[in-house]
C-alpha cells in the first residue's frame, strides 16, 4: 500500500519551492496553534459557572487591532517577496536553454526536439541543462505540469506559451494535464524522463526519421510555396527572412516589435496583423487551417536558423543552425554546468 | 433524544406568521419576509441535496483509480453540475436568502424589507432560474466545469452550456434584487435609535454582501451573455482562430466569481458574530472593526480577481499586484477571527450547538484562509494551481466555513423561526459528525494536491488511491452529519420542545418578539436605547 | 409617505447602479477587443454615422428635461402640465427610436448586419473581416440593449402617463413620477456614453 506524503524533488526550483512551501505551513501552524489553544483556554477557563454571570463588557483596543493587523501583514509580505522572487526565476527562461516544443491537443501531448526527434506523451530531458518549452495548443486550454518539477503553464490557444526548467535528479516522473479539457482530461498524461547526460546522447542520436525539424521546416516552407515570395539569396515580393529572427523590425504603422516565435506564428496565421514597413497589406495569404501547430513550430524553428547561420562565425554554406545538436559535439554541450545552472 | 411531554406554553390559538392564513396561495404569493425566507429554505435545501448527490458520486468513484463507476463524460458532467448547483443555487443566495430575509428586518425593528414584492419576485426568479440549470441537467447535463472556460465551452463541448448559462443568468438578478432590497431597507427602515453604530454585526455582513450582490453579479450576467452569443453565433470574442481571446473570458469570468466568494462567507461570519456574542454573554470585542472588515472585505474583493489566472501568462508585474492584494484581503479576515476569540475573554461561555459550529468556523475557516495565502503566494501557486490543494483550500472556507456557520444559525435561530427547540444532543452530535467527517474528506486532499492530483480527473495515478479513499471515507461520515439535523428539525416541527421568546437569553431586536414572530413582527415599531449587544449594564472597561 | 419615497428612489438608484455594471461590463469587453484591433476599428468607424448619433444625442438630452419638467409639475401639482411634458418626453423617445431605425436600416442596406443571413459583407477590407464582425456584433448588442432600455423606459412612461390622467399624483405623492424620472435620465446618460465611444473616439472617414 503506497502513501506518498510528499513529492519528488527533481528540479532545481523544486527545493526552493518546497522550503517555502514547509515555511508557510509553518507558520500557519503557528498561527492555528495559536488561535485554536487561545479558544481552548478561553472556551474552558471562562466557561459559564452561574446562570446569572454577567461579564463585564471590553469594547475593544486599539493597540491590539493595529497589532494583531499589521504584525500578520509583515509576515504575509514575507511570503509574497518570497514567491515573487521563485515565480520571477520561472518566468525567465536562461538564454542557454535547450529548445523543445510541445504541442497539446485533446487528449495527448506531442512533443517536438529540434534534432527531429518526435514523441508522444514522452518527455526526455538530460540532468543540469536548462530545458525551455514552447508550448502550444491546437484546440482548448490545456496546462502542461510536471509535479516533481514543480512546474505548470496553461497552454493557451492563439499563442505560445513558455516554461523551463532545469532537471537535477534523474528518474521518471509524472506529467499531466491541468487544466480541463473535455472527455479524457485524465488521460491525457504522461512521463518525464530525466537522464544521466550518456544516456540522453545515446537516446538523441536515436535522431528523427524525418530529420531535424528545420530541416521539416525547410520543406513545408517549400511545399506551402513560401520560398515562392521569401528568397533566400535575393529580394522577392515578401521580406527577407534571412537574419530576421530576433531583429527588431518596423511595421507599416511606425511602431518596432520583436521577431520572435509568437511574430512569426501571427505573421503566418493573419500576415496583416504586423506588416514590415514598406510591404502592402493583401498580399501574403494566411495559413489558417493548413498548418497544424506542430508544422508551424518547424517553421519557427526553420526559420530561426537562418538568422543564426549567418551569425558570425557560423558555417555559411548549410541552413541548418549551429545550436541543432550534432552528436559530435553533444558530449561537450551537455557536460555539466560548473555553476549547477545557479538559481 | 428529549422526550418531553407536550406542554404548550403558547397555544395554538396564539397568532403568528405561520398560521396567519393558510393555503397555498397564502404561500406563494406572499410579501412576508418570513415566508419568503421559508420558501428560499426549502428551495436551497432541495438545492444543496442534489449537489450533495452529484459529490457523493464524485467521490465513490474515486475510491479507485481508474475510471470504472462512470464513463469520463458522466464524470465530467457530475463535477460540473456539481459545482454549478453548489456555488450558484445554494452557497450563493444561501444565508441572505433564508436568515437574512427573516432577520434583517427583525434586526433593525422594521416590518419587513423595503420591497416586499420584489423579495416575492427574486424568489420567483430563483425557481425559474434553478428550472433552467435542472432543465440542463435532465436533457443529460453540462460537462464544462462551473468555470465554463473557453474556448472547450463555446466550441468543443458538446452538452447543454447555454441552458445551464441560461440557468445561471437567471439566478443571478433574484441575487441583485435580494441585495438591492437589502441595501435600501438598511438604509431607510431602521426602527428610531437603530444608528448605524448599534446594528447586529448579521446586519452589517448583508449589507456589505448586498453591495457586491449589486455590483457584480450585472459582469457575469453580460460575461454568460457573450459566452451564449459565442457558443450559439460563434461571433469570435473568445475564440483565438479568429483573433478572440479565451483568456478575457476568464477575467470578465472570475470579476465577478471572485467577489462572489465573498457574496458566500460575509454572512456566515455575520452569523458568527450573533453566535459567539450570545454564548459568551458579552459584546463583541472591537465591534466597529469587524464591521469595516466587513466592507473592506468587499471592496479588496474586487481587485484580487487575477490570482486565478496566474499561470494564464499574464504579465509577471500583473502577477504581482494580484498576489499582494490577495494577501490584504486576508487581513480583515484575520482580524475577524482575532476579535470574535478577543470577544470570549472574560465572557461566560456555554457550549449548545450553535456555539460549538462557531467554534467548528473558526478552527476551519482559519484553516481555509491560511490555505488561501500559499495560493496567493505566486511561487507556490504555479505548483498549486489546478490540483486537489485549490479543491481543498475552497472546500475548508466554502462549507468548513460558510456551510458550517448556516448550519449553526439555523440551529440558533430555529426557536425564533419555528417556536420549536430542536434536540440538543441530537445537534452536538451531528456538529462533531460533521466537523470530523469533513476534516477527514478534505484534508487529505491538501496532500494530494502538493503531490501533484490535478483537479477534474476521473482516474488518477494509482499512488494516490489511499488519500482518495480517506477522503471517501470523510464524505460518507459528513453526508450523515447533514441528513441527522434535517430529520430532527423535521421532527422538531412537531415533536420539539416549545422555545419561548428567548431560549438563549440573546440581546437583538429579533429576540423581543414572540416565537414564531407575527406576520409584523412588532405590535409597535421599537425604539433603541441601548448598543448592541448588550449584555451587561455595569459599567464598561475600556482597555488600552 | 417620506420614508416611502425615499426608500423608491434609493432603491432605484441601487438598482441603476447594477445596470451601470451591466453596460459596464459590455462597454470593458468591448474596449479590450478594440484596443487589440485598432486598424479593424479604424475601419469600422467609416460605416458609424455620427449625424445619426449627434441627433439622437439631441433629441434624448431634451427629453430629459423635458422630464424633469414633468416631476416638476407634478411636486407643483401642475397636472395638464405634468400630462404634456409625459407626453412630450415620449415624443422624444420615440423620435429616438425611429431615428435608431434609420441608422439600422443603413446598416442593413450597407450589408454591415451580422449573424442574420445575407447582410454581412466587409469585402472592402477583408483582412479586418473576423475583427469588423465581432465589433459590429459588440455594436449592435450595445445599441440595442440601450434600445431595449429605451422601450422599456416608454412603457413606463405610458403607464405614468395612464395614471396621472387617472388623477393619482399629487405632491403628496408623486413617487412613480420621480423614479421613472431617474431611469429615463440613466437611460439617456448611457447613450451620453455610448455615443463618444461608438461615434466619435477615433473617428475616420476613409476604409483602411
Amino acid at each position: 500500500m503506497q502513501l506518498p506524503l510528499w513529492p519528488e524533488a527533481a528540479s532545481a526550483i523544486a527545493s526552493d519551492v518546497d522550503h517555502l512551501y514547509i515555511y508557510l505551513t509553518l507558520v500557519s501552524v503557528v498561527m492555528s496553534v495559536l488561535i485554536f489553544g487561545t479558544i481552548f483556554v478561553f472556551a474552558i477557563k471562562y466557561r459559564r459557572k452561574s446562570e446569572d454571570e454577567t461579564p463585564a463588557p471590553i469594547h475593544g483596543s486599539w493597540r491590539l487591532e493595529v497589532t494583531w493587523s499589521i504584525i500578520p501583514f509583515l509576515v504575509m509580505l514575507t511570503f509574497f517577496w518570497w514567491g515573487a522572487k521563485i515565480y520571477f526565476l520561472n518566468a525567465t527562461p536562461p538564454p542557454e536553454a535547450m529548445d523543445v516544443y510541445a504541442v497539446g491537443k485533446q487528449w495527448m501531448w506531442k512533443l517536438q526536439y529540434p534534432g527531429g526527434q518526435r514523441e508522444i506523451n514522452e518527455l526526455h530531458v538530460p540532468i543540469g541543462r536548462p530545458v525551455k518549452i514552447t508550448l502550444a495548443s491546437e484546440d482548448v486550454i490545456h496546462s502542461f505540469f510536471i509535479p516533481a518539477l514543480r512546474v505548470k503553464h496553461d497552454v493557451v490557444p492563439g499563442h505560445y506559451d513558455v516554461l523551463w526548467f532545469n532537471a537535477t535528479k534523474a528518474g521518471r516522473y509524472h506529467l499531466f494535464c491541468a487544466e480541463y479539457c473535455g472527455t479524457e482530461h485524465s488521460g491525457m498524461v504522461g512521463w518525464v524522463t530525466v537522464m544521466n547526460p550518456a544516456d540522453y546522447e545515446n537516446w538523441l542520436a536515436g535522431g528523427g526519421s524525418a530529420g531535424t525539424m528545420a530541416q521539416q521546416g525547410e520543406r513545408l516552407f517549400e511545399q506551402l510555396g513560401c520560398s515562392g515570395c521569401h528568397l533566400v539569396d535575393r529580394q522577392g515580393r515578401g521580406p527577407n527572412l534571412r537574419n530576421l529572427y530576433g531583429s527588431r523590425v518596423q511595421l507599416t504603422g511606425g511602431q518596432t516589435v520583436l521577431a520572435d516565435d509568437a511574430y512569426i506564428r501571427e505573421s503566418i496565421l493573419n500576415p496583416n496583423a504586423k506588416i514590415i514597413a514598406g510591404y502592402h497589406p493583401n498580399v501574403m495569404p494566411s495559413f489558417q487551417g493548413q498548418l497544424s501547430e506542430e508544422g508551424i513550430l518547424q517553421l519557427v524553428v526553420y526559420i530561426k536558423s537562418l538568422a543564426i547561420a549567418n551569425a558570425p562565425g557560423a558555417p555559411t554554406a548549410s541552413l541548418l543552425p549551429a545550436i541543432i545538436p550534432q552528436p559530435v559535439n553533444l558530449a561537450r554541450r551537455l557536460a555539466p554546468q560548473q555553476d549547477g545552472g545557479k538559481q | 433524544m428529549s422526550t418531553a411531554i407536550q406542554e404548550p406554553q403558547q397555544t395554538t390559538e396564539t397568532v403568528n406568521y405561520l398560521n396567519a392564513e393558510y393555503g397555498w396561495k397564502s404561500w406563494l404569493f406572499t410579501t412576508d419576509h418570513k415566508r419568503i425566507a421559508l420558501l428560499y429554505l426549502i428551495s436551497i435545501s432541495v438545492m444543496f441535496a442534489l449537489g450533495g448527490v452529484f459529490a457523493m458520486l464524485i467521490r465513490l468513484e474515486l475510491l479507485t483509480p481508474q475510471g470504472d463507476m462512470v464513463t469520463s463524460d458522466t464524470y465530467n458532467k457530475l463535477f460540473t453540475m456539481h459545482g454549478v448547483v453548489m456555488v450558484f443555487f445554494f452557497l450563493v443566495p444561501s444565508i441572505p436568502a433564508t436568515l437574512g430575509n427573516f432577520l434583517v428586518p427583525m434586526m433593525i425593528g422594521a416590518k419587513d424589507l423595503a420591497f416586499p414584492r420584489i423579495n416575492l419576485l427574486s424568489w420567483y426568479i430563483y425557481i425559474a432560474g434553478a428550472l433552467f440549470a435542472v432543465a440542463s441537467i435532465l436533457m443529460g447535463g453540462v460537462d464544462t466545469g462551473w468555470t465554463f472556460y473557453t474556448p472547450f465551452s463555446t466550441t468543443y463541448s458538446n452538452t447543454f452550456v447555454i441552458t445551464a448559462a441560461v440557468g445561471v443568468f437567471i439566478s443571478g438578478f433574484s441575487s441583485i434584487l435580494t441585495g438591492l432590497n437589502f441595501i435600501v431597507t438598511i438604509h431607510k427602515m431602521r426602527a428610531p435609535g437603530m444608528t448605524w453604530g448599534r446594528l447586529p454585526l448579521f446586519v452589517w455582513a448583508h449589507y456589505a454582501t448586498s453591495l457586491i450582490q449589486v455590483l457584480g453579479t450585472p459582469v457575469v450576467a453580460i460575461t454568460l451573455a457573450l459566452l451564449a452569443l459565442e457558443r450559439g453565433f460563434h461571433i469570435g470574442i473568445f475564440d483565438p482562430a479568429i483573433g478572440g481571446d479565451p483568456i478575457l473570458f476568464q477575467h470578465m469570468f472570475w470579476f465577478y466569481s471572485h467577489p462572489a466568494v465573498y457574496i458566500m462567507i460575509l454572512p456566515g461570519m455575520g452569523v458568527i458574530s450573533e453566535i459567539i456574542t450570545c454564548f459568551s454573554r458579552k459584546g463583541l470585542f472591537g465591534y466597529w472593526f469587524v464591521a469595516g472588515s466587513s466592507l473592506g472585505i468587499a471592496i479588496v474583493g474586487f481587485l484580487v480577481w487575477g490570482h486565478h489566472l496566474f499561470v494564464t501568462g499574464m504579465s509577471m508585474y500583473a502577477g504581482l499586484y494580484f498576489s499582494l492584494m490577495s494577501m490584504l484581503v486576508a487581513v480583515p479576515s484575520a482580524i475577524k477571527v482575532f476579535n470574535w476569540t478577543a470577544t470570549m475573554y472574560r465572557g461566560s461561555i456555554t457550549y449548545q450547538t450553535p456555539m460549538l459550529y462557531a467554534f467548528g468556523f473558526i478552527g476551519l475557516f482559519t484553516i481555509g484562509g491560511l490555505t488561501g495565502l500559499f495560493l496567493a503566494t505566486l511561487g507556490i501557486d504555479v505548483h498549486l494551481t489546478d490540483t486537489y490543494f485549490v479543491i481543498a483550500h475552497f472546500h475548508y472556507v466554502m462549507v468548513g466555513g460558510m456551510v458550517v456557520a448556516y448550519l449553526g444559525g439555523l440551529h440558533f435561530w430555529w426557536p425564533k423561526i419555528t417556536g420549536k427547540m430542536y434536540p440538543e444532543g441530537w445537534g452536538k452530535f451531528s456538529a462533531l459528525l460533521v466537523f470530523v467527517g469533513f476534516n477527514v474528506t478534505f484534508f487529505p486532499q491538501f496532500i494530494l494536491g502538493y503531490l501533484g492530483q490535478p483537479r477534474r480527473y476521473h482516474a488518477y495515478a494509482p499512488e494516490f488511491q489511499v488519500l482518495n479513499v480517506m477522503s471517501t471515507a470523510g464524505a460518507s461520515i459528513l453526508a450523515v452529519g447533514y441528513v441527522i439535523p434535517l430529520i430532527y428539525f423535521i421532527w422538531s416541527l412537531r415533536y420539539g420542545k416549545p422555545a419561548g421568546d428567548n431560549p438563549w437569553g440573546a440581546k437583538g431586536l429579533e429576540w423581543t418578539t414572540q416565537s414564531p414572530p407575527t406576520t409584523f413582527n412588532f405590535d409597535q415599531t421599537p425604539i433603541v436605547t441601548e448598543e448592541a449587544y448588550a449584555y451587561s449594564k455595569k459599567p464598561e472597561v475600556e482597555v488600552g | 409617505m417620506g420614508q416611502q419615497f425615499d426608500s423608491a428612489t434609493f432603491g432605484m438608484w441601487v438598482f441603476l447602479l447594477t445596470e451601470i455594471m451591466f453596460f459596464g461590463g459590455m462597454f470593458g469587453a468591448y474596449t479590450v477587443y478594440r484596443s487589440m484591433y485598432p486598424e479593424a476599428f479604424a475601419s469600422t468607424s467609416a460605416y458609424m454615422n455620427p449625424l445619426y448619433g449627434a441627433l439622437n444625442t439631441a433629441v434624448l438630452i431634451v427629453s430629459s428635461l423635458t422630464m424633469a419638467l414633468a416631476v416638476r409639475s407634478a411636486h407643483l401639482d401642475k397636472q395638464k402640465a405634468l400630462q404634456i411634458f409625459l407626453l412630450i418626453t415620449m415624443f422624444f423617445g420615440l423620435c429616438f427610436l425611429v431615428i435608431k431605425g434609420f441608422e439600422y436600416h443603413e446598416h442593413w442596406v450597407d450589408m454591415k448586419v451580422p449573424l442574420i443571413g445575407g447582410h454581412w459583407n466587409y469585402s472592402e477590407a477583408p483582412q479586418f473581416a473576423h475583427q469588423a464582425q465581432i465589433l459590429f456584433i459588440f455594436y449592435f448588442f450595445m445599441t440595442g440593449f440601450h434600445a431595449i432600455h429605451m422601450i422599456v423606459g416608454l412603457g413606463i412612461m405610458t403607464t405614468i402617463f395612464i395614471m396621472a390622467r387617472k388623477g393619482r399624483f399629487s405632491p403628496i405623492y408623486y413617487t412613480p413620477v420621480e423614479v421613472s424620472g431617474l431611469y429615463w435620465h440613466f437611460v439617456d446618460i448611457v447613450w451620453i456614453f455610448l455615443f463618444p465611444l461608438l461615434y466619435l473616439i477615433g473617428h475616420t472617414r476613409t476604409i483602411l
